[in-house]
This record gives C-alpha cells, sequence and structure tokens, in this order.
C-alpha cells in the first residue's frame, strides 16, 4: 500500500492549484501554449519552448507510454516501508513527461515504451495523485 | 602546455576525510584552507576572492570568510549539487582575467556521514518540486537509476559493464591510502550486491562519507611565485539543463557535459585525444558512462563497451578517477572539489603508486544535481 502523505506537504501555489484540483476530479489538466500549441507540463505562467505567455489548460487523455523506471529498493522516510515499488517517468500522448508510479502490475512485465493509462489515487487526506496502470 | 593560460591551481589540499565525528563544517574547511594554501606558499592573507557552495548556511559564503577572518573583495557562492567546484574555476579564471582579484580560495566542507543528514526527508513540495517527491524515488540515485535504464534500453548498456567502473576504481583506491573503502572486488560482487534503485545496486553508488578540500587559484604573476610549478588552467566550461530528473531532456544523453566539454576543449585547443589522465564524477557508475559519451571520448551509447576489460583502471589504456573516485575514495556530498585536486596532484607528479608517468594534461568534470549541471576544467603544465 502506498503511504498516507500528509497534505501539509503540499504547498501547492495560485499556478498549480487548478492541477491538483483537478485530480481531485478525475481529470488530468496539463497546459497548452497558446502560441507555439505545445503541450506543457507541470503548470507555469512562460511557455518553456516558445517563452510565450499565455497558455491555456486543457485536461490530458490520461494515455501515455512508461519513457523510463525504476524499482526503487530502498526508499526514505514515510517511503521507507514501501519498497519495492515502481517509479517511472511517463510520456503522455500529448508530449509532455511526468513522473508517477506504475501499480498493479507485477515487475516483470513493466518495461520501457509499454502503453498506460492514468488512474487516480487517494494518497491522503485531500490528496489525489494520478499513478499509471498497464493498459492490457 | 600552458604558457598562455591567465591563472593556475597552485596549492591543492584535503581535510579529515572518511568519518570526522566533532568536526564542524568550519573546521573541515579551515583545516583543508590552511593546508592548501600551505601548498601554495601562500598565506590567508593573500586571499582575496572566496568561492564556495554548501547548504550549511544561509550564505555559506558569509559564514566562512567571517569564521576565518578575510574580506574578500570577490566573492561567488554558485551552487550548482557536485559540479560547482569546477565552475568556480571558470568564474574564477574570468574574474582573474578581468583584473578583479589575484588568489582564489575555493573551500567545501562536510559533516552528512556524521550528521546522517541525507534523506531526511520532511520537506514541503514547492514551487516547481510539487511533482514528484509524493511518488518516494530516492534521490538522488532514483534519477541515476532512471538514466541508467533509459540508457540500457536505447543502447544495451548491460549491467556488468556498469560494474567495471565500480571495479577499475577500486583498484585505484587500493593505492590510495587515503581511499574509504580499498577492499578489492569483482564484477559479481557488484551484481551480488543489494539493489538500491534497480539497475544500480549498492556498489554502483558513490560513499557517504565526511570531508572537504581546498583549491587556491592564482593569477598567472602569482603563480609563478607559488611553492610549486603551476597547474595551469588551460579551459574550462559550464551548462546546466534541468533541475528535476523529469524534465532532463534525454536520459540517455548528458547534455550539459556535452555543453561544457565542448565548450573547455575548444579554448584550450585539446581534443579528447590529447587528455592523459582523466577525472571523472563518480556519483554512481552511470554518471561516468554518460560523461564519456559526452566528452566525446567514445560514441554516444558506447561507453559501456569503452570501460569493458577493465581499460580504465590501473596499468589500463584510459587512467581515470586515479584517486578511487566517489565510489572508493570519499564523497561527501558535493564531491566536485576532490576532481581538481587529484588532477592537480597527478600534473604535479605527487601521487606515489597510482602516479600516471607522465601526464601533462587532465581533465576535471563534474556533474551535479540530477545529471542537471556540469563543469569541464583542463589542466596542462609547463
Amino acid at each position: 500500500m502506498p503511504a498516507q502523505i500528509p497534505a501539509s506537504l503540499f504547498q501547492q501555489d495560485s499556478e498549480t492549484r487548478p492541477y491538483w484540483e483537478g485530480l481531485a476530479q478525475s481529470e488530468l489538466r496539463i497546459q497548452r501554449c497558446d502560441a507555439c500549441s505545445r503541450a506543457v507540463f507541470y503548470p507555469r505562467s512562460i511557455c518553456p519552448h516558445c517563452h510565450a505567455d499565455q497558455l491555456s489548460w486543457i485536461v490530458a487523455s490520461g494515455r501515455g507510454t512508461i519513457y523510463s523506471y525504476t524499482v526503487a529498493h530502498q526508499a526514505f522516510g514515510m517511503f521507507a516501508d514501501e519498497t519495492p515499488f515502481i517509479v517511472a517517468i511517463i510520456e503522455l500522448e500529448e508530449g509532455v513527461r511526468m513522473m508517477s508510479r506504475i501499480i498493479d502490475a507485477p515487475r516483470e512485465r513493466v518495461a520501457i515504451g509499454l502503453p498506460v493509462q492514468v488512474t487516480f489515487e487517494t494518497v491522503g487526506e485531500n490528496i489525489t495523485l494520478p499513478y499509471f496502470r498497464l493498459l492490457s | 602546455m600552458g604558457s598562455s593560460a591567465r591563472a593556475a591551481i597552485v596549492g591543492v589540499a584535503e581535510s579529515d576525510l572518511g568519518r570526522t565525528p566533532g568536526k564542524t563544517v568550519l573546521q573541515l574547511q579551515h583545516q583543508a584552507a590552511r593546508a592548501a594554501l600551505d601548498d601554495a606558499g601562500f598565506t590567508f592573507e593573500d586571499v582575496d576572492a572566496l568561492f564556495c557552495a554548501g547548504n550549511w548556511a544561509w550564505s555559506p559564503n558569509l559564514m566562512l570568510a567571517e569564521y576565518l577572518g578575510i574580506r574578500p573583495r570577490y566573492t561567488d557562492t554558485t551552487n550548482i549539487g557536485g559540479s560547482s567546484f569546477e565552475a568556480h574555476i571558470g568564474h574564477a579564471v574570468a574574474g582573474i582575467e578581468a583584473g578583479l582579484f589575484e588568489v582564489a580560495l575555493i573551500a567545501y566542507g562536510s559533516t552528512q556521514r556524521s550528521d546522517r543528514s541525507r534523506n531526511r526527508g520532511g520537506h514541503t513540495f514547492r514551487l516547481t518540486e510539487q511533482f514528484e517527491p509524493a511518488y518516494g524515488l530516492p534521490t538522488p540515485v532514483g534519477a541515476y537509476a532512471l538514466a541508467a535504464m533509459r540508457h540500457m534500453f536505447e543502447y544495451g548498456t548491460t549491467s556488468e559493464q556498469l560494474a567495471e567502473v565500480a571495479v577499475a576504481t577500486r583498484k585505484w583506491a587500493m593505492l590510495n591510502e587515503k581511499a574509504f573503502m580499498r577492499d578489492p572486488i569483482t564484477i559479481e560482487d557488484v551484481l551480488n550486491s543489494r539493489w538500491i534503485a534497480e539497475p544500480l545496486h549498492l556498489l554502483d553508488c558513490c560513499l557517504v562519507t565526511d570531508g572537504g578540500g581546498a583549491v587556491v587559484v592564482a593569477s598567472a604573476e602569482r603563480a609563478r611565485h607559488a611553492r610549486k610549478p603551476p597547474v595551469w588552467i588551460i579551459g574550462h566550461g559550464e551548462a546546466h539543463t534541468h533541475n528535476s530528473i523529469t524534465n532532463m531532456p534525454d536520459l540517455a544523453t548528458h547534455q550539459a557535459a556535452m555543453l561544457s566539454g565542448r565548450a573547455a576543449f575548444a579554448m584550450a585547443g585539446l581534443t579528447p585525444a590529447d587528455i592523459d589522465v582523466v577525472e571523472i564524477y563518480d556519483s554512481f557508475t552511470i554518471t561516468v558512462l554518460l560523461t564519456l559519451e559526452a566528452l566525446g571520448f567514445c560514441e554516444r551509447g558506447e561507453g559501456g563497451a569503452f570501460v569493458s576489460g577493465q581499460r580504465t583502471a590501473p596499468g589500463g589504456p584510459f587512467p581515470m578517477n586515479t584517486n578511487g573516485g566517489g565510489l572508493s575514495y570519499c564523497h561527501p556530498g558535493m564531491y566536485g572539489i576532490f576532481l581538481l585536486i587529484e588532477a592537480t596532484r597527478q600534473l604535479r607528479g605527487e601521487c606515489g603508486p597510482r602516479q600516471v608517468e607522465g601526464a601533462r594534461t587532465a581533465l576535471a568534470h563534474g556533474t551535479g544535481g540530477v545529471l542537471s549541471s556540469a563543469a569541464t576544467v583542463l589542466l596542462g603544465k609547463d
């Protein structure tokens, strides 16, 4: 079972609040640059690709592929007792990458390039995180 | 090599290394600084610029200068992780060339082993760092594991190839009485050591030790009056590409090192084939492979083959990490200063049983953060 994470650790701000509020509603929200149309994650006030300053929120499909992953056999603090667990960088089909967990998958089946689908998991009071499952 | 250089390393020293219970970071830096200035034949009165990096004070330079009783007219607290000190070298050369100061002290100290301060956790998730820590990735090792996994996927790099680096580096440590880990290890030992974060085993990871170091950089004129022959700074470069591992442009390519290396070699008018001894930040075995490829010692994806057959071990064709590296000699959190110390000693011929005979050029390359930053320094002697 994933650790329960105290909500007090999350310091949302005006720029990131729509992302966190989206997760609570089972929506994976990312941004798209109004000027160059490229997707942007994490949320910010400048497009890191073309440096325009107008970005809009979109809801990602939640589908992506595993760009890389590791199996953590040693972890720290509140995660120490959870090992082994799989942390991955997911490439969303919109073109951005985000860190997440791969859950409900035998370690032997996890590989770079496999398609995955988001799942929303409650990990603490009022805290929902986007985890991913293998698309079978 | 270096007659046209504007600045040189004239003094280097470590403090006590390994376990230093009862010592503070200030004591360790004082100890290293005094020894490095002695090595140069200089005193604290000669120092007019201070460079340091650390997270033990809100402004480490203010605290350290006050503690040492020096009033620098130039100060630089650039902190880009373990490569900070290679960046400091570049900044010191630029400041000397601009006539802003003549003698720079670069210092580092850490008591992370005695403090058990690594990964204490409990930091809040804020600003751009709201999007990773909730997943529990052990850092920095987990980030390097993600890079290693991607490198294996793209290029077929193997755990055995990564282990080659750990084994060769241990052989160098066995020749260095200051090294923390001096028992021989085999590739099987590395592969049989416990997983930390797949595909990295315990022996793919650097040590956690205490320790400090100092480097004295002087203008060409002042360097000619130092106690030992100058080790000329003939090229330097730096770059950073990301903060968090998710935002690394390509996990199988150390782009920051490509940029810093290219700049340093261009400045020196040298190519990788011209370098006699190589000191590369080895936070993890994968760090070395990525860096060798990025600096052009081999082609992209060929790092594993390059280090195979113990080519980097003592007596091999590519002497690398000759002090035993962060993997086996010491690693007090930000290791970069020790790369400069060893490269300087190799060019001076001070390395005893581990001396690379006839070394006239050396490379010291720092990598910081999670493959985030890089700084390359090329050194030469007359």
